[in-house]
């Protein structure tokens, strides 16, 4: 491996989506998870779930904000574990799509119940669960998307959120192993 | 034809070679300890404590270079081996650490003497292993014992709760023959030796000026290939080579290029080396922080090479211009065939002016000490030590601390595997235990457990494992009654405030030698160190030998925490360079 110091590599912190190939066993989740808090790095989220039922393999994603030379680190610990198979940080593949789901419950009346229905409309979010003060809405997209829909519904009556986290695959044909 | 669990964990370790296994029975491990009963080709050593049993393990596969092998109960017996675990990890040592376990039914009822083994070792181990059907036994520590083993070695645990002991199941005979796991296609995978990168690495070596080669540990795990090939890059290149404290004896210390030890307290010459070098070749070791000090004051001139079989060892700590991942043997071996193509010691003229300056430093003559007629110099007493063994078949295994240090400085390895001291952990109580499976492994030669009174304190009880098994340990305690590590930092970093690191009401050592049956010493003199050596030395039992140091001695040189290679303190009327906030704030 050749090194260029100082050349594409900066100090930014950047948000990397890692896509982790580990065997499906007990324990494997908190392996990676593990290795995260021993060496303090932080995930800004986390999704699990198996992917291969033939080599019973389960696919994560992790995002995390840090520097290159921390995601290099990240990697090279994250290949160190036994159960990993593959590590890949999407960004360095090309491009990528990355989605995430939420569920939005918002508590409201009268104009704001109406607001609500058309905020959800303008986001193509569907309600999923509905009272006569209330809405769960399901809405899937990028970050920024949900975190937008979220600040809208926040004056509309939100009272609760649950949200996967992101989901993310290259674009493209090639294949993660 | 079937056979219960516990039988066919018995005939794996035959079939995998394993001829002696460290252990303490208990509920959850009977049945294992029942198939030792019956059987005598793999003889079972009887620790007092687990932490010992871990000790012996590691000072076993490090002198040998074989898997070390643990077998401790559940609960209470998993958690005591934890420390040694850890130390196995923090210094890639191959363990493998068999635990009994509650039957699989009462998992999570919190049963008696029930942990949460694999959850308390995960972090502690390379991998772990929770066995829940006697089917997959077999194979399992057939894997366990291959992830300890290969690539950057380590510990590896593997539970097995008493249900899976008892179960019947098959038992495949020569399994060792065709046994691959995942692991082993995992580990090809990351050891690829690009030619390209070889090529450039062999480029800055003709180039440079003023090089250094700085080995490790990794250098010895890679095995007897890597130290002929280190011999031969040597050879080639007249470069001078520098060893952590885990890489000493992988190049011989008597070799006029050897410059001793780096870093904390490493030589005067090594450090100033690797501060002022153009190029730096770190083979099997990994930046550590008690190698580099500040770390932006490090080597900040060089160009730097480093050989590593673990990927996560690159741009850790330090970064570097070329990484070569893999086996340093092999990787060595390419370098070699390279330079021999490139007519490369005509040009060793290039560096005669970097010799000329590592003389100069040399001549400060950095591990000087003013000896005494009146009361023994810790240091003195390891001089003669190692005057007495030099040409004998030694093994030096040593605690934490001040001797440490010392028998680091002062005694000579030639050949690897001969030292074992706790690196990376830096685990008293290390020393004493590992000096016993070191003793069992090599039952003729003269093993020596350099210790300070206090670190001997925490596994003495491993005195009556000595005497059980006769082994002729020379146990060679430097009682300076400080913990002295601690008391020379209380008194650099902490205005002399000995705050708890005396070591009070010792036991009279003679006695309690004596109380276990095994030869103890008291050497209170330097005229009678002499004589009193060559007794140690010469007696064919265990020996526990008091050696009253001077209490005050300090170990130099030394790079207080914080600073850089280039301020290090020589002596006592050196001022102490840093007692910064930040300095301060680190260990």
């Amino acid at each position: 491996m050749i090194y260029e110091k100082d050349s594409n590599k900066n100090d930014n912190l950047r948000t990397h989506s890692l896509s982790i190939l580990v065997d499906n066993e007990a324990g494997a989740l908190a392996r990676v998870v593990g290795m995260f808090s021993a060496r303090g790095y932080n995930i800004d989220s986390l999704t699990v779930a198996q992917v291969e039922s033939d080599e019973n393999l389960s696919r994560i994603t992790i995002t995390t904000s840090s520097t290159d030379r921390v995601i290099d680190q990240i990697k090279a610990q994250l290949e160190r574990l036994v159960p990993v198979h593959k590590v890949l940080d999407l960004g360095n593949e090309g491009t990528f799509v990355s989605r995430e789901l939420i569920f939005a419950k918002v508590k409201c009346k009268g104009e704001k119940r109406v607001e609500a229905l058309r905020t959800a409309d303008i986001f193509r979010a569907k309600v999923v669960d509905s009272t006569n003060k209330s809405f769960i809405f399901e809405l899937t997209g990028s970050s920024d998307k949900l975190d937008a829909f979220i600040t809208l519904m926040k004056d509309l009556g939100l009272v609760e959120v649950a949200r996967t986290g992101s989901v993310a695959i290259t674009r493209g044909s090639s294949k993660i192993i | 034809m079937n056979f219960s669990g516990a039988n066919i964990v018995i005939k794996s370790l035959r079939d995998l070679g394993v001829e002696y296994v460290f252990g303490y029975p208990g509920g959850a491990i009977l049945p294992i300890y029942d198939e030792i009963f019956k059987q005598n080709k793999i003889r079972h050593i009887l620790v007092r404590h687990e932490q010992g049993a871990v000790h012996m393990a590691e000072g076993y596969a490090r002198s040998t270079g074989n898997v070390g092998v643990v077998l401790v109960t559940s609960g209470p017996g998993a958690t005591n081996a934890v420390t040694g675990l850890t130390d196995a990890l923090m210094d890639s040592v191959p363990i493998l650490c068999l635990t009994g376990q509650v039957p699989t039914h009462l998992i999570g009822t919190d049963a008696f003497q029930e942990a949460d083994t694999l959850g308390i070792t995960r972090s502690c181990t390379k991998h772990n292993f929770l066995v829940k059907s006697a089917d997959k036994l077999q194979k399992t520590i057939f894997k366990g014992f291959q992830i300890a083993r290969n690539g950057r070695p380590g510990p590896v645990v593997i539970d097995l709760p008493k249900d899976v002991q008892n179960d019947q199941t098959t038992y495949i005979p020569n399994m060792n023959k065709r046994f691959r796991s995942s692991y082993s296609k995992k580990n090809i995978n990351n050891s690829s030796v690009n030619k390209d990168h070889i090529d450039i690495a062999c480029q800055l070596i003709i180039k440079s000026k003023k090089p250094i080669v700085y080995i490790g540990g990794g250098l010895i795990n890679s095995g007897a290939n890597a130290i002929k090939e280190l011999k031969n890059f040597s050879i080639l290149s007249n470069f001078p080579i520098t060893s952590t404290l885990m890489g000493l004896g992988a190049f011989p210390a008597s070799n006029n290029l050897f410059l001793g030890m780096l870093g904390m307290h490493g030589t005067y010459e090594a450090n100033m080396a690797m501060h002022d070098c153009d190029l730096m070749i770190n083979i099997g070791a990994r930046f550590d922080d008690r190698i580099t000090g500040r770390l932006d004051k490090f080597s900040p001139k060089s160009k730097k090479i480093h050989i590593d079989i673990d990927p996560s060892s690159i741009n850790k700590n330090v970064l570097v211009d070329i990484g070569l991942i893999g086996d340093a043997g092999k990787i060595l071996n390419n370098i070699n065939k390279k330079l021999k193509t490139l007519n490369f010691s005509s040009l060793n003229q290039l560096r005669s002016n970097w010799w000329k300056t590592i003389k100069k430093w040399r001549r400060k003559d950095c591990l000087n000490f003013t000896n005494s007629k009146e009361i023994i110099k810790p240091q003195h007493a390891l001089k003669v030590l190692n005057n007495k063994i030099k040409d004998k078949d030694f093994f030096i295994t040593t605690e934490v601390g001040q001797h440490q240090m010392w028998a680091a400085q002062f005694i000579g390895f030639d050949k690897p595997n001969r030292w074992m001291t706790s690196g990376g952990l830096g685990t008293m109580g290390y020393g004493f235990p590992a000096s016993i499976g070191v003793q069992i492994a090599n039952p003729e030669s003269l093993v020596i457990c350099v210790a300070g009174e206090a670190s001997f304190l925490m596994n003495m009880q491993e005195l009556s494992t000595l005497k059980q098994y006769n082994l002729p340990v020379k146990v060679f305690i430097m009682n300076n009654r400080y913990l002295g590590m601690v008391r020379q930092w209380q008194e650099f970093f902490h205005g002399k405030r000995y705050s708890e690191s005396y070591s009070d009401s010792l036991p009279d050592f003679v006695k309690l030698a004596e109380s276990f049956g095994i030869k103890g010493m008291r050497v209170d003199h330097p005229e009678k160190l002499n004589e009193a050596l060559d007794e140690m030395i010469n007696h064919k039992g265990p020996v526990l030998a008091d050696i009253c140091v001077d209490k005050a001695e300090n170990v130099f040189p030394m790079i207080p925490s914080g600073a850089a290679h280039n301020e290090m303190k020589l002596s006592d009327k050196d001022k102490v360079p840093t007692s910064t906030k930040k300095g301060k704030m680190l260990v």
